[in-house]
């Protein structure tokens, strides 16, 4: 599975309320939730965000809320992967849950940069900056959370093995 | 081999009899929650599993505590659904508004969490119950229809950071105080994925209620859970209010931990978090001159009986400032109760503030105060992100229920020193 996208770029602690603000959490439709995806850390974001493109934060990306309406909200946006040095632990939950593609890498979360063009592998973990043509190897996920991002989240997952 | 009392009470759970921080493990769920928020996403979930009943409908609680009572049409449409959802499963912890009260302070009131268990809950906060030594964590509504149709949920074992506290706080400080000046200290991913252990002699001097509040905030640090060690005080509240078996799980003497940090309660001050975020912390002799419009005292953090005397024993003979907005949310219907006839209620509303049911509301900018923009409010709640209680450029102070009181009154952030 690949990802390929151009990069739109955070910096530490991107928090849930920013992600999706609470006041629009009275929905759970995740068109209309990604119709508000980072409006209170990034009012252009929604008008510029193509199918495919690619977050890329530093530090405890998703902190705060429980809401699995933030992920949800990034991925009905067509985000295609998020990349970030850190994640905060309930998002990246969420995240694997809901088959959002996530990557741990440090080195590639401070290096990219806004605009730049990225290919991620996410077999194989590498990530490409075509742009700064610069290559970065993410943390692969333990087996078992591999399982559950196969079968397009833990539903999948579950279904799977009940049979 | 060596365990943290988190790690012991998961190796249960899993029916192992070590486990290492990093190991992957399925865990039996003795409580699985979701709020009108999260349990939408949760049963929609549910729904695509097929199943056609939960896995134990005693063990799955239901609070619409968020938007309710309902705030708007797409809100209590939310709730009809979860409230349908709740009657076709028979779950028997739906709690309707009039019985409600926000989560973390009806779970443990209503006996349903108690020392030992593994709870989840599609609320980040749900890490509350530590103060009882139970293992609870906040997960996501995918995780909460997993868990009412398996009753078993997946985790990674964490490592943990032990606290040990010694002496004791002084008058006018709280649990507040003290957990807004760890996380200060650590940062809000200071404990990321870990757990946060408070042992030592100083935990026999906080009172329950100042536990749940520091074991509520173990998230603002990146926490998976808070936890403190079962006694004396843990256990009369149990048998208080639970009928539930519990077992008590202690930490092994030499048990591993990633980083030991001892804190002296008697050192601890008053302690505000400035926007926005709730590391930013400052003494109040650090805070300047911060004008206010609105106070907020209440939420999972503060909404306890102890926080509603503290604030009434600040607001005695004074009034809330002209300036200033002031809402009082107990937490539980038994809260406000209590607290109305020990004549708590007269004091708030000779004060000249409003009282509210119980809600989450401000708290996230739902609703019964929300801020317009530029306004400033001092709050006894978690959170202080970017827009969290409204207006994006609207801005949170987090404190104590004693120095949002005496900031009330005083129309600017300030301690009870100053009345």
């Amino acid at each position: 599975m690949k990802a390929s996208g151009k990069v739109i770029k955070y910096g530490n602690n991107v928090d849930t309320d920013v992600i999706i603000p609470a006041r629009y959490l009275n929905t759970s439709d995740p068109a209309e939730l990604a119709s508000h995806c980072m409006e209170d850390i990034d009012s252009e974001f929604v008008k510029k965000v193509n199918k495919g493109d690619i977050i890329v934060a530093l530090n405890n990306f998703g902190c705060g809320s429980s809401r699995e309406h933030a992920p949800i909200a990034i991925k009905a946006s067509g985000i295609s992967c998020v990349i970030a040095s850190t994640f905060a632990r309930i998002f990246y939950r969420n995240a694997v849950n809901i088959g959002l593609p996530i990557l741990e890498c440090e080195q590639a979360a401070k290096e990219i940069e806004d605009g730049d063009q990225v290919i991620v592998d996410f077999d194989s973990g590498i990530i490409i900056n075509e742009t700064k043509n610069k290559q970065y190897t993410a943390q692969p996920f333990p087996p078992f959370m591999q399982e559950i991002m196969k079968s397009e989240g833990l539903i999948g997952y579950i279904k799977k093995n009940m049979k | 081999m060596k365990m943290t009392m988190t790690q012991k009470i998961l190796a249960k759970h899993a029916n192992l009899e070590y486990v290492e921080p990093g190991q992957l493990i399925m865990a039996d769920l003795d409580m699985v929650l979701g709020n009108d928020i999260t349990t939408p996403v949760a049963v929609n979930e549910f729904r695509k599993i097929g199943l056609d009943k939960v896995f134990d409908k005693d063990k799955i609680a239901i609070v619409p505590d968020h938007f309710c009572p309902n705030k708007d049409i797409k809100s209590a449409e939310q709730v009809k659904f979860i409230r349908e959802f709740a009657k076709g499963m028979s779950v028997s912890n739906f709690f309707e508004v009039g019985q409600m009260g926000i989560e973390h302070a009806l779970l443990p009131e209503k006996g349903l969490v108690t020392a030992g268990d593994v709870v989840i809950g599609a609320d980040s906060h749900t890490c509350t119950y530590g103060a009882l030594g139970a293992f609870s964590t906040g997960v996501g509504s995918t995780d909460m229809a997993s868990g009412m149709a398996t009753g078993k949920a997946w985790f990674k074992i964490p490592e943990a950071i032990k606290f040990t506290l010694i002496n004791k706080l002084s008058k006018n400080i709280s649990g507040k105080d003290l957990i807004l000046h760890i996380i200060g200290m650590i940062g809000v991913d200071g404990a990321l994925y870990k757990s946060m252990e408070f042992v030592g002699e100083g935990v026999k001097t906080l009172t329950i209620d100042d536990r749940f509040t520091i074991a509520n905030m173990a998230i603002e640090a990146g926490a998976k859970n808070g936890i403190f060690p079962v006694d004396d005080i843990t256990l009369e509240y149990i048998k208080e209010h639970s009928t539930k078996p519990y077992e008590v799980f202690e930490a092994d003497e030499d048990a591993i931990y990633s980083e030991e940090i001892v804190i002296d309660l008697s050192k601890i001050e008053m302690t505000v978090s400035f926007p926005h975020l709730p590391d930013n912390t400052r003494t109040i002799d650090e805070v300047g001159d911060i004008k206010i419009d609105q106070v907020v005292i209440g939420s999972c953090t503060n909404g306890r009986i102890q926080d509603m005397r503290e604030a009434a024993s600040v607001f005695k003979g004074h009034k809330v400032h002209p300036e200033v907005r002031c809402i009082i949310f107990p937490a539980t219907q038994k809260i406000w109760k209590q607290a109305m006839n020990e004549g708590l209620f007269d004091i708030f509303i000779d004060a000249g503030a409003a009282i509210s049911t119980p809600t989450c509301g401000p708290c996230l900018g739902g609703h019964m105060g929300v801020l317009a923009k530029g306004e400033r409010a001092v709050s006894t709640t978690n959170r202080n992100f970017v827009g969290r209680m409204g207006h994006p450029e609207s801005e949170v102070y987090l404190s104590s229920p004693i120095v949002a009181a005496a900031s009330a009154i005083l129309g600017k952030i300030g301690s009870p020193d100053e009345l």
